[in-house]
């Protein structure tokens, strides 16, 4: 570790690199960030192949072998059904995957949005906006979770859209914050002489500046947003069997631990191994991108 | 500071009223209706009855006006399922909950900052990443899964501790059986608490101890604990207030799946069955009730700023 520290310093002294690239060494230089990395790149994989991999189809059922233990036909074993373990937990990457990336493109948009309106506006706008925001991240994430998916149905989209639509606040803070430290530059006070119009201010010349922010916020968006559709899976208004998500592997599990243990292993380990990754894996880009943090890290 | 303190009691009722709002507002406007007018047994014209004395049927903004007047006077209505009264329901709910989470949040504190202040003066060592690492894996690990494999290790392999419940039904009361039911919910509560604060006190500390005031109290030959824990550990303290502060619904949502988990009688449980069932009065009532506690929390926090740090005069 202090062999991949140091050298960093050493070329700031010498010929400064860029932010970015400066960045993108310290993030190298973390080994469980770059482990993570190559852990959700295998996983994505796993999950665009899909079917071209999986043995068997999710919800092919193999009736003489339910319950059965891990063997050379089925290598996780069948669950309750008779279905291959294996080919489920493939199935349940592209669900989950999918679930943890689309609500947290949901949840960015929503909070840039919200945030980048409130700090550029000012005033009416960004007291109404923040209250709303303070108001939302009162009320505990599982109750509005529950409501909205009670309310409009369990369906896959659905779900996505409800949990996109409960964890923009944290976004809408960091853009607001950052926009307020940007409307007063040099560079907006230009734009704005030039007659360029707010929303072309906010898009082309403050929203960028937001990205490393927004990126780090987003890496644990995805992680939060998987652990929400398997808490949603639990009360049973997570993605609807025969659909395979992990989360409702889990929670299925549940009722068969009697008849077979090894059952909520599997998809709580996947879990467990995909959200650690994607927490490593912000954690390493704030210590990257944002000064403030790697100063009191290194 | 009492102008202050005003200000910011003003704030919470605003707030209080956008919760109220957006709750009452979010679930009013859905297709569908109480689970309870569900029931197969009722007939079209009983459902129409009990749409009719419930009011379900005037529009949702008349409904609003109804129920917050009720509310302003201190009516929040009756459960729909039970015909109990919210305000009982809470009142009866309500100790269960703050015993398990007061538990479970004062020794995720206790242990936290230690913690933290461990990490933070080993830092980058191999304690600090072990710590680092662990508390990383209790962020990840969804709570419902922590407390089943407590469940069946404990409860069902073992047959150590009860499964669920606050106390031995038909027992007299006695504290031993009180903790033998409080072991598992306020341990998988612990959990999830503590990672986060063992976090922030971590890179807090870190922060601290960088600071001048730090390098001039070891000048003077003053001992390394008293600079750790007089010196840097109260300047740290404020960020890590902050994000309990802001924890506190969070930590609301796993009291929730850890009470519905081991059937623990507290508003978690309530506020999960009232949603699955749509019991909206109950739903509603439990929501602000909570985000009393969570404004409440962030309230006390920013007060308790002044305690910590003199400098930080509140007006």
């Amino acid at each position: 570790m202090a062999e991949t520290a140091s050298p960093p310093r050493r070329e700031a002294a010498g010929a400064a690199p860029g932010p970015r690239r400066a960045g993108w060494r310290r993030f190298r230089g973390n080994r469980m960030a770059v482990a993570s990395a190559v852990f959700l790149v295998g996983m994505y994989v796993v999950a665009a192949a899909g079917p071209r991999i999986s043995p068997y189809g999710p919800n092919a059922v193999d009736i003489l072998n339910t319950n059965a233990p891990p063997s050379p036909a089925h290598w996780l074993g069948t669950d309750e059904n008779g279905r291959d373990v294996l080919a489920r937990l493939i199935a349940g990457a592209a669900t989950t995957m999918t679930v943890g990336l689309i609500a947290m493109v949901i949840a960015v948009g929503i909070g840039a949005a919200v945030g980048s309106l409130a700090g550029y506006l000012g005033g009416w706008a960004d007291t109404v906006l923040m209250r709303l925001t303070d108001g939302m991240l009162a009320i505990p994430y599982i109750f509005l979770l529950l409501v909205i998916v009670a309310v409009f149905g369990a369906s896959f989209r659905t779900i996505i859209v409800a949990i996109g639509a409960i964890s923009w606040m944290v976004v809408a803070r960091i853009v607001r914050a950052e926009v307020l430290r940007y409307r007063g530059l040099d560079f907006v006070c230009a734009a704005q002489a030039l007659g360029a119009t707010p929303a072309r201010i906010l898009a082309r010349h403050i929203i960028p500046q937001t990205v490393p922010s927004l990126l780090v916020a987003a890496t644990f968006g995805v992680a939060n947003a998987i652990l929400f559709e398997s808490a949603l899976s639990y009360f049973g208004l997570g993605i609807q069997p025969p659909q395979a998500s992990w989360g409702n592997m889990l929670s299925n599990a549940q009722a068969y631990v009697w008849e077979n243990p090894r059952l909520p292993i599997y998809p709580g380990f996947l879990i467990v191994c995909t959200v650690l990754a994607y927490n490593f894996l912000g954690d390493a880009l704030r210590d990257a991108l944002d000064p403030r943090y790697r100063e009191s890290n290194v | 500071m009492a102008g202050y303190l005003l200000r910011r009691l003003f704030q919470a009722a605003v707030l209080l009223w956008v919760v109220s709002l957006v709750t009452f507002v979010l679930i009013h406007a859905a297709p569908g209706g109480p689970a309870m007018l569900q029931n197969p047994d009722l007939s079209r014209d009983q459902i129409a009855q009990f749409r009719a004395n419930l009011g379900l049927d005037d529009p949702v903004p008349v409904q609003y006006l109804r129920w917050l007047r009720a509310a302003l006077h201190g009516d929040l209505g009756r459960s729909y399922n039970t015909v109990e009264s919210v305000g009982r329901l809470l009142a009866t709910r309500l100790p269960n909950t703050l015993l398990l989470t007061g538990i479970a949040l004062g020794l995720s504190l206790a242990a936290a900052i230690p913690l933290g202040v461990a990490c933070a003066t080993r830092r980058n060592t191999a304690f600090d990443r072990i710590i680092a690492g662990t508390a990383f894996l209790g962020i990840s690990t969804p709570v419902f899964w922590l407390a089943i494999v407590l469940l069946i290790v404990f409860s069902v392999q073992l047959r150590a501790l009860p499964a669920g419940g606050m106390y031995q039904v038909g027992a007299a009361f006695s504290l031993g059986d009180r903790i033998r039911h409080l072991l598992m919910p306020v341990f998988v509560l612990t959990i999830a608490n503590l990672a986060e604060t063992t976090r922030y006190t971590r890179s807090a500390m870190i922060g601290a101890l960088g600071e001048d005031y730090v390098r001039t109290a070891h000048a003077k030959g003053l001992s390394g604990p008293i600079v750790l824990f007089r010196h840097a550990l109260r300047n740290a303290l404020i960020p890590v207030l902050t994000i309990v502060g802001v924890y506190l619904p969070r930590a609301v949502s796993a009291t929730a799946i850890t009470e519905t988990v081991f059937a623990w009688p507290g508003i978690g449980q309530l506020a999960v069955q009232s949603t699955l069932s749509r019991d909206y009065p109950v739903l509603v009532g439990v929501t602000l009730a909570v985000a009393v506690f969570a404004i409440g929390g962030s309230l006390l926090t920013d007060l308790a700023y002044g305690l910590v740090d003199p400098r930080i005069r509140l007006g």
